[in-house]
């Protein structure tokens, strides 16, 4: 009886004592445009590009994340701080995105 | 020969802003295709030549950077010309620039060093800029098929970004 009715304690300080669960956010990169363009995250949530092109690209912020994003295929970050940032691609810097982070 | 590759590019200028009594004078789609393709061909090998004579890690990187998404473009150029069934056509704007990075290749196997780094990056932002405003004057204003226009602004947009990354490589150089 005694296990039984620790179990769901358990569970219960478990979720009790983990923060917001963190989400991931979705970007699409598709003939050089980030969608969208700007996005709002949480500390401790994930940003997962998903590029279409048939280049290669990266999410760059100026000493900060490098993400690199290979041709067809995913990159992500997961964020640390709070703040707003620009971000970039370094190959193709005409490419330009934004994320405001809140802790 | 950089002022060669200048004077075939303003020859294409010159082209494009004539009135429009010569719209015969328009590239074909087959023209556009085989000078959008020659044109993806000679930073690839100007590309090469960087990667094998550069000792500086940035120029390198950026040589690398423009092989890789020149080759990768100028492949779909080559899908979509045989899905529509185009046969690129060979022309005097894709024989000017042919010629006119011969011998641009030329000087820079001269140079070694910084010299070298400088001079191809330069022509690099030079290039690109060349290239990009006749992708927008030009051949994408004259292109017919909406693929083929539509992988040409692309492009464009890709190019103005190696023109930027370019610059901002030459200006760490200085």
């Amino acid at each position: 009886m005694r296990p039984l009715l620790l179990a769901p304690t358990l569970a219960l300080a478990l979720i009790a004592s983990s923060p917001a669960l963190a989400a991931t956010i979705e970007v699409t990169i598709d003939k050089l445009v980030f969608s969208p363009v700007s996005v709002q995250a949480k500390v401790g949530d994930t940003i997962e590009w998903t590029n279409k092109d048939v280049i290669a690209h990266t999410a760059t912020v100026k000493g900060g994340w490098d993400v690199m994003i290979p041709a067809k295929s995913t990159g992500k970050v997961t964020l640390k701080a709070a703040g707003a940032v620009d971000y970039f691609c370094r190959f193709h810097p005409n490419m330009k995105g934004h994320v405001a982070v809140v802790p | 020969m950089f002022m060669r590759s200048t004077a075939a590019l303003a020859a294409l200028f010159l082209v494009s802003t004539a009135p429009l009594a010569q719209a015969a004078e328009k590239p074909t789609d087959p023209q556009i295709a085989h000078i959008a393709y020659t044109a993806g061909t000679i930073d690839v090998e100007a590309a090469k030549l960087a990667i094998k004579t550069s000792k500086n890690k940035e120029v390198v990187d950026f040589a690398k950077d423009m092989e890789r998404d020149h080759e990768a473009v100028n492949k779909q150029a080559l899908d979509l010309v045989k899905k529509l069934k185009v046969t690129p056509e060979d022309n005097d704007t894709s024989k000017a620039l042919t010629k006119a990075a011969k011998e641009e290749r030329a000087k820079l196997a001269k140079l070694k060093g910084a010299d070298f780094d400088k001079a191809y990056i330069e022509n690099e932002v030079a290039y690109h800029k060349q290239v990009n405003g006749a992708l927008e004057t030009l051949l994408i204003p004259s292109a017919s098929n909406a693929e083929l226009k539509s992988l040409l602004e692309t492009g464009l947009k890709i190019f103005q970004g190696h023109e930027q990354h370019a610059e901002h490589v030459a200006g760490m150089l200085k």
